[in-house]
Protein backbone atom coordinates (compact mmCIF):
# COMPACT_ATOMS: atom_id res chain seq x y z
CA UNK A 1 0.00 0.00 0.00
CA UNK A 2 1.58 3.15 -0.84
CA UNK A 3 -1.48 5.71 0.40
CA UNK A 4 -0.42 8.10 2.66
CA UNK A 5 -1.11 7.71 5.94
CA UNK A 6 -2.31 10.99 7.97
CA UNK A 7 -2.29 11.04 11.53
CA UNK A 8 -5.26 13.38 12.80
CA UNK A 9 -3.48 16.26 13.78
CA UNK A 10 -1.48 16.26 10.31
CA UNK A 11 -4.75 16.09 8.26
CA UNK A 12 -6.09 18.80 10.21
CA UNK A 13 -2.99 21.09 10.26
CA UNK A 14 -3.47 20.98 5.76
CA UNK A 15 -7.03 21.68 6.46
CA UNK A 16 -5.96 24.63 8.63
CA UNK A 17 -3.50 25.80 6.16
CA UNK A 18 -5.66 25.26 3.45
CA UNK A 19 -8.45 27.00 4.64
CA UNK A 20 -6.62 29.72 6.04
CA UNK A 21 -4.71 30.35 3.08
CA UNK A 22 -7.76 30.29 1.08
CA UNK A 23 -9.94 32.47 3.07
CA UNK A 24 -8.05 35.19 4.48
CA UNK A 25 -10.11 39.00 5.33
CA UNK A 26 -13.16 38.42 3.46
CA UNK A 27 -17.08 39.81 3.16
CA UNK A 28 -20.19 37.31 4.37
CA UNK A 29 -23.67 38.10 3.76
CA UNK A 30 -26.24 36.20 6.01
CA UNK A 31 -28.43 36.20 8.58
CA UNK A 32 -27.87 35.96 12.42
CA UNK A 33 -29.32 33.57 14.53
CA UNK A 34 -28.15 32.54 17.69
CA UNK A 35 -26.90 35.63 19.49
CA UNK A 36 -25.13 35.10 22.84
CA UNK A 37 -23.03 38.24 24.08
CA UNK A 38 -21.13 36.28 26.36
CA UNK A 39 -20.25 37.98 29.99
CA UNK A 40 -16.21 38.52 28.80
CA UNK A 41 -17.73 40.93 26.64
CA UNK A 42 -16.76 38.14 23.45
CA UNK A 43 -19.77 37.66 20.86
CA UNK A 44 -20.75 34.39 19.38
CA UNK A 45 -23.39 34.14 17.37
CA UNK A 46 -24.16 32.08 13.75
CA UNK A 47 -24.60 33.55 10.21
CA UNK A 48 -26.58 30.99 7.78
CA UNK A 49 -28.51 31.54 4.93
CA UNK A 50 -31.37 29.22 3.26
CA UNK A 51 -28.98 26.16 3.20
CA UNK A 52 -25.67 26.09 5.47
CA UNK A 53 -24.52 28.18 8.65
CA UNK A 54 -21.26 29.21 9.99
CA UNK A 55 -20.43 29.83 13.50
CA UNK A 56 -18.73 33.67 14.02
CA UNK A 57 -17.05 34.93 17.22
CA UNK A 58 -15.89 39.13 18.07
CA UNK A 59 -13.69 39.43 20.55
CA UNK A 60 -14.65 42.30 23.26
CA UNK A 61 -11.71 44.39 21.80
CA UNK A 62 -13.39 44.79 18.38
CA UNK A 63 -16.95 44.49 19.59
CA UNK A 64 -16.64 47.33 21.55
CA UNK A 65 -16.39 49.74 18.32
CA UNK A 66 -20.01 48.26 17.49
CA UNK A 67 -22.53 51.45 17.36
CA UNK A 68 -26.19 49.41 16.89
CA UNK A 69 -26.79 46.22 18.89
CA UNK A 70 -26.63 43.18 16.39
CA UNK A 71 -29.55 41.08 17.20
CA UNK A 72 -31.73 37.57 16.16
CA UNK A 73 -32.58 37.81 12.74
CA UNK A 74 -30.56 40.33 11.75
CA UNK A 75 -29.44 40.70 8.45
CA UNK A 76 -25.40 42.23 8.31
CA UNK A 77 -22.44 42.39 6.08
CA UNK A 78 -19.48 40.48 8.43
CA UNK A 79 -15.58 40.92 7.41
CA UNK A 80 -13.46 38.76 9.19
CA UNK A 81 -11.00 35.78 8.75
CA UNK A 82 -11.49 32.07 8.70
CA UNK A 83 -9.76 30.08 11.47
CA UNK A 84 -9.55 26.54 11.72
CA UNK A 85 -9.63 24.91 15.77
CA UNK A 86 -7.66 22.00 15.45
CA UNK A 87 -8.72 20.64 18.87
CA UNK A 88 -12.47 21.18 18.40
CA UNK A 89 -12.07 19.74 14.42
CA UNK A 90 -14.36 22.54 13.56
CA UNK A 91 -13.88 26.32 11.93
CA UNK A 92 -14.78 29.78 12.74
CA UNK A 93 -15.59 33.17 11.36
CA UNK A 94 -13.13 35.50 13.06
CA UNK A 95 -15.32 39.00 12.77
CA UNK A 96 -13.48 42.28 12.39
CA UNK A 97 -16.62 44.59 12.08
CA UNK A 98 -20.32 44.29 11.13
CA UNK A 99 -22.59 46.58 9.00
CA UNK A 100 -26.30 46.09 8.63
CA UNK A 101 -27.12 44.86 5.60
CA UNK A 102 -29.72 46.25 2.87
CA UNK A 103 -28.26 50.06 2.82
CA UNK A 104 -29.02 51.44 6.15
CA UNK A 105 -25.48 52.58 7.41
CA UNK A 106 -24.60 50.93 10.85
CA UNK A 107 -24.95 54.59 12.39
CA UNK A 108 -28.17 54.78 11.29
CA UNK A 109 -29.29 51.44 12.99
CA UNK A 110 -27.55 52.50 15.99
CA UNK A 111 -29.75 55.58 15.57
CA UNK A 112 -33.13 54.18 15.27
CA UNK A 113 -32.24 51.71 17.89
CA UNK A 114 -31.50 53.98 20.53
CA UNK A 115 -34.60 56.42 19.33
CA UNK A 116 -36.55 53.25 19.94
CA UNK A 117 -35.54 52.52 22.86
CA UNK A 118 -35.27 56.05 24.77
CA UNK A 119 -39.14 56.87 23.33
CA UNK A 120 -40.03 53.49 25.17
CA UNK A 121 -38.60 54.13 28.39
CA UNK A 122 -40.61 58.00 28.29
CA UNK A 123 -37.50 60.30 27.64
CA UNK A 124 -39.12 62.22 25.02
CA UNK A 125 -42.36 62.71 27.15
CA UNK A 126 -44.22 66.02 26.29
CA UNK A 127 -45.26 65.75 30.37
CA UNK A 128 -41.41 65.66 31.09
CA UNK A 129 -40.66 68.65 29.22
CA UNK A 130 -39.71 71.84 31.22
CA UNK A 131 -41.77 75.25 30.09
CA UNK A 132 -38.90 78.25 28.79
CA UNK A 133 -37.91 80.74 31.04
CA UNK A 134 -39.99 84.09 29.70
CA UNK A 135 -37.45 86.40 31.25
CA UNK A 136 -33.94 84.90 31.45
CA UNK A 137 -31.31 86.67 33.20
CA UNK A 138 -28.69 84.14 32.91
CA UNK A 139 -28.22 81.96 29.78
CA UNK A 140 -25.43 79.02 29.46
CA UNK A 141 -24.41 77.73 26.95
CA UNK A 142 -22.54 74.38 26.18
CA UNK A 143 -20.84 74.14 22.41
CA UNK A 144 -17.36 74.62 21.02
CA UNK A 145 -15.72 77.59 21.95
CA UNK A 146 -14.76 77.25 18.26
CA UNK A 147 -16.71 77.49 15.30
CA UNK A 148 -20.19 79.66 14.00
CA UNK A 149 -22.19 78.08 16.39
CA UNK A 150 -21.38 80.27 19.58
CA UNK A 151 -20.52 83.64 17.61
CA UNK A 152 -23.87 82.83 15.63
CA UNK A 153 -25.52 82.72 19.39
CA UNK A 154 -23.65 85.35 20.96
CA UNK A 155 -24.40 88.12 18.10
CA UNK A 156 -28.37 86.71 18.27
CA UNK A 157 -28.71 87.60 22.19
CA UNK A 158 -26.28 91.10 21.59
CA UNK A 159 -28.77 92.32 19.28
CA UNK A 160 -32.03 90.86 21.07
CA UNK A 161 -31.08 91.40 24.59
CA UNK A 162 -27.74 92.78 25.86
CA UNK A 163 -28.60 92.88 29.33
CA UNK A 164 -28.94 89.14 29.90
CA UNK A 165 -25.57 87.59 30.66
CA UNK A 166 -24.09 84.70 29.28
CA UNK A 167 -22.23 82.04 30.78
CA UNK A 168 -19.88 79.50 28.34
CA UNK A 169 -18.85 76.14 29.02
CA UNK A 170 -16.57 75.15 26.54
CA UNK A 171 -16.52 71.18 25.20
CA UNK A 172 -15.53 69.07 22.25
CA UNK A 173 -18.80 68.49 19.81
CA UNK A 174 -17.44 65.47 17.91
CA UNK A 175 -15.03 62.81 18.38
CA UNK A 176 -14.46 60.00 20.95
CA UNK A 177 -14.86 61.86 24.32
CA UNK A 178 -17.16 64.39 23.36
CA UNK A 179 -20.35 63.17 24.21
CA UNK A 180 -18.62 62.28 27.91
CA UNK A 181 -17.60 65.89 27.99
CA UNK A 182 -21.17 66.84 26.92
CA UNK A 183 -22.96 65.47 29.36
CA UNK A 184 -20.53 66.43 32.08
CA UNK A 185 -21.39 70.01 30.67
CA UNK A 186 -24.95 69.72 31.65
CA UNK A 187 -24.32 68.25 35.22
CA UNK A 188 -22.15 70.85 36.13
CA UNK A 189 -24.43 73.51 35.50
CA UNK A 190 -27.07 71.66 37.59
CA UNK A 191 -24.56 71.51 40.33
CA UNK A 192 -23.72 75.20 39.79
CA UNK A 193 -26.99 76.60 39.54
CA UNK A 194 -27.22 80.24 38.62
CA UNK A 195 -28.46 80.11 35.38
CA UNK A 196 -32.50 79.80 34.03
CA UNK A 197 -31.81 78.24 30.62
CA UNK A 198 -29.25 76.25 28.69
CA UNK A 199 -28.33 75.99 24.87
CA UNK A 200 -26.67 73.10 23.57
CA UNK A 201 -25.75 72.75 19.94
CA UNK A 202 -23.26 72.96 17.56
CA UNK A 203 -22.81 73.58 13.97
CA UNK A 204 -23.47 71.26 10.82
CA UNK A 205 -22.11 68.38 9.69
CA UNK A 206 -22.34 64.55 8.92
CA UNK A 207 -24.41 62.30 10.86
CA UNK A 208 -20.83 60.72 12.17
CA UNK A 209 -19.70 64.43 13.42
CA UNK A 210 -23.32 64.98 15.19
CA UNK A 211 -22.77 61.84 16.70
CA UNK A 212 -22.30 62.85 20.15
CA UNK A 213 -25.41 64.44 19.99
CA UNK A 214 -27.01 60.95 19.67
CA UNK A 215 -25.24 59.20 22.22
CA UNK A 216 -27.02 58.40 25.25
CA UNK A 217 -24.80 59.66 28.15
CA UNK A 218 -26.18 63.08 26.63
CA UNK A 219 -30.01 61.93 26.07
CA UNK A 220 -29.78 60.96 30.02
CA UNK A 221 -27.96 63.82 30.75
CA UNK A 222 -30.57 66.06 29.29
CA UNK A 223 -33.58 64.24 30.84
CA UNK A 224 -32.22 64.79 34.17
CA UNK A 225 -31.12 68.37 33.92
CA UNK A 226 -33.45 70.98 36.22
CA UNK A 227 -32.52 73.56 34.21
CA UNK A 228 -34.50 73.61 31.00
CA UNK A 229 -32.48 72.59 28.06
CA UNK A 230 -32.60 74.36 24.00
CA UNK A 231 -30.97 71.92 21.84
CA UNK A 232 -29.95 73.32 18.57
CA UNK A 233 -27.65 70.44 16.71
CA UNK A 234 -26.83 70.94 12.95
CA UNK A 235 -28.90 72.47 10.38
CA UNK A 236 -32.57 72.86 10.16
CA UNK A 237 -33.43 68.64 8.47
CA UNK A 238 -31.01 67.32 11.42
CA UNK A 239 -32.85 65.80 13.93
CA UNK A 240 -30.58 64.21 17.01
CA UNK A 241 -31.81 62.35 19.89
CA UNK A 242 -30.29 65.14 22.05
CA UNK A 243 -33.32 67.17 20.20
CA UNK A 244 -35.97 64.78 20.78
CA UNK A 245 -35.11 64.64 24.56
CA UNK A 246 -34.42 68.82 25.01
CA UNK A 247 -37.32 70.79 26.57
CA UNK A 248 -37.14 72.63 23.28
CA UNK A 249 -35.52 72.15 19.98
CA UNK A 250 -34.10 74.69 17.70
CA UNK A 251 -33.25 74.07 14.24
CA UNK A 252 -29.85 76.35 14.53
CA UNK A 253 -27.78 77.96 17.17
CA UNK A 254 -29.35 81.26 16.07
CA UNK A 255 -32.57 80.25 16.35
CA UNK A 256 -31.95 79.05 19.83
CA UNK A 257 -30.81 82.46 20.87
CA UNK A 258 -33.97 84.11 19.13
CA UNK A 259 -36.64 81.37 21.33
CA UNK A 260 -34.61 82.33 24.37
CA UNK A 261 -34.83 85.82 24.89
CA UNK A 262 -37.91 87.86 24.49
CA UNK A 263 -36.96 90.91 22.24
CA UNK A 264 -35.73 93.88 24.24
CA UNK A 265 -37.78 96.16 22.07
CA UNK A 266 -40.95 94.39 22.30
CA UNK A 267 -39.86 94.62 26.25
CA UNK A 268 -40.34 98.04 26.11
CA UNK A 269 -42.79 98.71 24.08
CA UNK A 270 -45.24 96.69 26.83
CA UNK A 271 -43.67 99.17 29.47
CA UNK A 272 -44.64 102.31 27.52
CA UNK A 273 -48.07 100.35 26.86
CA UNK A 274 -48.27 100.16 30.55
CA UNK A 275 -47.40 103.31 31.50
CA UNK A 276 -49.96 104.94 28.92
CA UNK A 277 -52.94 102.83 29.94
CA UNK A 278 -51.97 103.24 33.37
CA UNK A 279 -52.26 107.20 33.11
CA UNK A 280 -55.37 106.70 31.06
CA UNK A 281 -57.30 104.88 33.89
CA UNK A 282 -56.27 107.09 36.49
CA UNK A 283 -57.27 110.13 33.90
CA UNK A 284 -60.51 108.43 33.85
CA UNK A 285 -61.04 108.17 37.58
CA UNK A 286 -60.40 111.77 38.20
CA UNK A 287 -63.11 112.74 35.28
CA UNK A 288 -65.48 110.62 36.87
CA UNK A 289 -64.76 112.51 40.17
CA UNK A 290 -65.26 115.82 38.56
CA UNK A 291 -68.68 115.34 37.22
CA UNK A 292 -69.77 113.94 40.15
CA UNK A 293 -68.52 117.46 42.02
CA UNK A 294 -70.12 118.91 38.98
CA UNK A 295 -73.21 117.31 39.83
CA UNK A 296 -73.25 118.20 43.42
CA UNK A 297 -72.49 121.63 42.73
CA UNK A 298 -75.13 121.69 40.61
CA UNK A 299 -77.59 119.97 43.22
CA UNK A 300 -77.22 122.02 45.94
CA UNK A 301 -76.60 125.66 44.07
CA UNK A 302 -73.24 126.16 45.75
CA UNK A 303 -72.53 128.95 43.21
CA UNK A 304 -70.04 131.39 45.04
CA UNK A 305 -66.49 131.32 44.05
CA UNK A 306 -65.11 130.59 47.49
CA UNK A 307 -66.57 127.41 48.45
CA UNK A 308 -64.59 124.72 48.55
CA UNK A 309 -66.17 123.05 45.66
CA UNK A 310 -65.66 125.30 43.06
CA UNK A 311 -61.92 125.10 44.40
CA UNK A 312 -61.31 121.77 44.04
CA UNK A 313 -62.62 121.82 40.60
CA UNK A 314 -60.48 123.91 39.52
CA UNK A 315 -57.82 121.80 40.70
CA UNK A 316 -58.79 119.03 39.86
CA UNK A 317 -58.88 120.72 35.62
CA UNK A 318 -55.61 121.54 36.41
CA UNK A 319 -54.33 118.10 37.52
CA UNK A 320 -56.27 116.62 34.09
CA UNK A 321 -54.24 119.10 31.93
CA UNK A 322 -51.29 118.31 33.64
CA UNK A 323 -51.81 114.93 33.41
CA UNK A 324 -52.46 115.08 29.72
CA UNK A 325 -49.48 116.94 29.40
CA UNK A 326 -47.38 114.35 31.16
CA UNK A 327 -48.70 111.68 28.79
CA UNK A 328 -46.07 113.17 26.28
CA UNK A 329 -43.99 114.51 28.47
CA UNK A 330 -43.59 112.23 30.88
CA UNK A 331 -44.07 113.99 34.02
CA UNK A 332 -45.02 112.51 37.39
CA UNK A 333 -47.89 113.71 38.70
CA UNK A 334 -48.30 115.48 41.85
CA UNK A 335 -49.37 113.27 43.97
CA UNK A 336 -50.14 115.16 47.29
CA UNK A 337 -52.44 117.38 45.41
CA UNK A 338 -54.40 114.27 44.45
CA UNK A 339 -54.23 113.88 48.43
CA UNK A 340 -55.29 116.93 49.25
CA UNK A 341 -58.39 116.60 46.53
CA UNK A 342 -59.20 113.16 48.15
CA UNK A 343 -59.77 114.59 51.17
CA UNK A 344 -61.99 117.27 50.19
CA UNK A 345 -64.31 115.15 48.06
CA UNK A 346 -64.62 112.58 50.84
CA UNK A 347 -65.62 115.88 52.48
CA UNK A 348 -67.71 116.78 49.39
CA UNK A 349 -69.91 113.35 49.25
CA UNK A 350 -73.12 113.68 49.63
CA UNK A 351 -73.61 111.83 52.78
CA UNK A 352 -70.96 114.01 54.33
CA UNK A 353 -73.23 117.44 53.36
CA UNK A 354 -76.48 115.65 55.14
CA UNK A 355 -74.30 114.42 57.96
CA UNK A 356 -74.28 118.25 58.36
CA UNK A 357 -77.40 118.59 58.94
CA UNK A 358 -78.19 119.92 55.32
CA UNK A 359 -81.65 118.12 53.75
CA UNK A 360 -82.68 117.58 50.40
CA UNK A 361 -86.65 118.27 49.61
CA UNK A 362 -88.27 116.91 46.89
CA UNK A 363 -91.63 118.07 44.88
CA UNK A 364 -93.16 115.70 43.00
CA UNK A 365 -90.20 113.36 43.10
CA UNK A 366 -88.12 116.78 41.78
CA UNK A 367 -85.05 118.25 43.79
CA UNK A 368 -86.53 121.83 44.92
CA UNK A 369 -83.99 124.43 44.65
CA UNK A 370 -85.56 127.60 44.69
CA UNK A 371 -88.50 128.47 47.13
CA UNK A 372 -89.87 130.43 44.51
CA UNK A 373 -91.11 127.38 42.41
CA UNK A 374 -93.29 126.06 45.99
CA UNK A 375 -96.62 127.24 46.69
CA UNK A 376 -98.55 127.32 50.07
CA UNK A 377 -100.16 123.91 50.94
CA UNK A 378 -97.68 121.85 48.75
CA UNK A 379 -97.01 118.54 49.68
CA UNK A 380 -93.06 117.72 49.80
CA UNK A 381 -90.95 115.44 50.95
CA UNK A 382 -87.77 116.00 53.28
CA UNK A 383 -85.13 113.74 52.86
CA UNK A 384 -82.36 113.86 55.65
CA UNK A 385 -79.19 112.04 56.86
CA UNK A 386 -81.35 109.80 58.48
CA UNK A 387 -84.84 109.24 57.75
CA UNK A 388 -87.34 111.33 56.09
CA UNK A 389 -90.84 112.85 56.39
CA UNK A 390 -94.13 114.42 54.57
CA UNK A 391 -94.18 118.25 54.57
CA UNK A 392 -96.68 120.86 54.10
CA UNK A 393 -95.40 124.41 52.70
CA UNK A 394 -96.76 126.67 55.08
CA UNK A 395 -95.03 130.10 53.87
CA UNK A 396 -92.22 130.73 50.97
CA UNK A 397 -89.20 133.32 52.19
CA UNK A 398 -86.14 134.45 50.40
CA UNK A 399 -82.49 133.79 51.10
CA UNK A 400 -81.40 133.03 54.51
CA UNK A 401 -84.85 134.02 56.03
CA UNK B 1 -29.35 88.37 41.72
CA UNK B 2 -32.11 87.27 38.96
CA UNK B 3 -33.47 89.60 37.09
CA UNK B 4 -36.16 86.77 35.78
CA UNK B 5 -38.22 87.56 39.16
CA UNK B 6 -38.18 90.79 38.30
CA UNK B 7 -39.53 90.91 34.85
CA UNK B 8 -42.20 87.94 35.13
CA UNK B 9 -43.59 89.16 38.23
CA UNK B 10 -43.78 92.88 37.21
CA UNK B 11 -45.60 92.21 34.03
CA UNK B 12 -47.69 90.39 36.01
CA UNK B 13 -48.67 93.03 38.48
CA UNK B 14 -48.94 95.70 36.05
CA UNK B 15 -51.45 93.95 34.19
CA UNK B 16 -53.06 93.55 37.34
CA UNK B 17 -52.91 97.60 38.53
CA UNK B 18 -54.18 98.09 34.76
CA UNK B 19 -56.96 96.02 35.20
CA UNK B 20 -58.23 97.40 38.73
CA UNK B 21 -57.54 100.86 37.37
CA UNK B 22 -59.78 100.25 34.32
CA UNK B 23 -62.31 98.54 36.32
CA UNK B 24 -62.83 101.87 38.42
CA UNK B 25 -64.75 100.28 41.21
CA UNK B 26 -61.27 100.69 43.51
CA UNK B 27 -61.69 104.18 45.49
CA UNK B 28 -59.52 107.25 44.71
CA UNK B 29 -57.34 106.51 47.67
CA UNK B 30 -56.32 102.79 46.62
CA UNK B 31 -55.97 104.23 42.71
CA UNK B 32 -53.45 106.62 43.27
CA UNK B 33 -51.33 104.29 45.47
CA UNK B 34 -51.63 101.12 42.83
CA UNK B 35 -50.42 104.36 40.21
CA UNK B 36 -47.31 104.61 42.29
CA UNK B 37 -46.43 101.37 42.19
CA UNK B 38 -47.65 100.84 38.39
CA UNK B 39 -45.34 103.79 37.76
CA UNK B 40 -42.11 102.27 39.91
CA UNK B 41 -42.37 99.12 38.85
CA UNK B 42 -42.08 100.74 34.99
CA UNK B 43 -39.27 102.24 35.85
CA UNK B 44 -37.69 99.27 37.40
CA UNK B 45 -37.96 97.55 34.54
CA UNK B 46 -36.91 100.38 32.25
CA UNK B 47 -33.55 101.02 34.05
CA UNK B 48 -32.90 97.06 33.55
CA UNK B 49 -33.50 97.41 30.18
CA UNK B 50 -31.21 100.41 29.06
CA UNK B 51 -28.56 97.92 29.72
CA UNK B 52 -26.30 98.13 26.73
CA UNK B 53 -23.41 96.16 27.61
CA UNK B 54 -23.46 92.35 27.50
CA UNK B 55 -21.50 90.03 29.60
CA UNK B 56 -19.85 87.01 28.27
CA UNK B 57 -18.02 84.59 30.83
CA UNK B 58 -16.60 81.45 30.99
CA UNK B 59 -17.94 78.23 33.54
CA UNK B 60 -14.73 76.28 34.95
CA UNK B 61 -14.84 73.34 37.18
CA UNK B 62 -11.95 72.93 39.25
CA UNK B 63 -10.62 69.38 40.49
CA UNK B 64 -11.98 69.86 43.95
CA UNK B 65 -15.60 70.40 42.74
CA UNK B 66 -15.45 74.49 42.71
CA UNK B 67 -16.73 76.28 39.84
CA UNK B 68 -15.45 80.04 38.72
CA UNK B 69 -16.23 82.46 36.10
CA UNK B 70 -13.66 84.16 33.88
CA UNK B 71 -13.81 85.87 30.77
CA UNK B 72 -14.38 84.39 27.61
CA UNK B 73 -13.34 85.17 24.08
CA UNK B 74 -14.71 83.22 21.29
CA UNK B 75 -11.51 81.55 19.48
CA UNK B 76 -10.94 82.25 16.09
CA UNK B 77 -11.92 78.56 13.82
Amino acid sequence: MDQRIYSVTELTREIKELLERSFPRLWVEGEISNFKRHSSGHLYFTLKDANSQISCAMWRFRAGSLRFHPEHGMKVLVEGDIQVYERGGNYQLIVAQIQPAGGVGALQLAFEQLKKKLHAEGLFDEAHKQPLPPYPARIGVITSPTGAAIRDIISVLRRRAPGVELLIYPVRVQGEEAAEEIAAAIDSFNRYGKVDVLIIGRGGGSLEDLWAFNEEMVARAIYRSRIPIISAVGHEVDYSIADFVADYRAATPSAAAEVAVRDQAELKGQLAYYRERLQKSLLNRIEGYRNTLESIRSSYAFRRPQDQIFQSLQQLDELQRRLTRSMSHRIAINTGQLETLRKQLLAMNPRAILNRGYSITYKNGQVVKDAALLARDDQVKVVLAKGSFQANVNAIGDDNE
Amino acid sequence: MSKKQTFEEAFKRLEEIAALLDSGETPLEESMKLYEEGMKLIKICSEKLEQAEQKIRKLSEKADGSFEETDFEPLPE
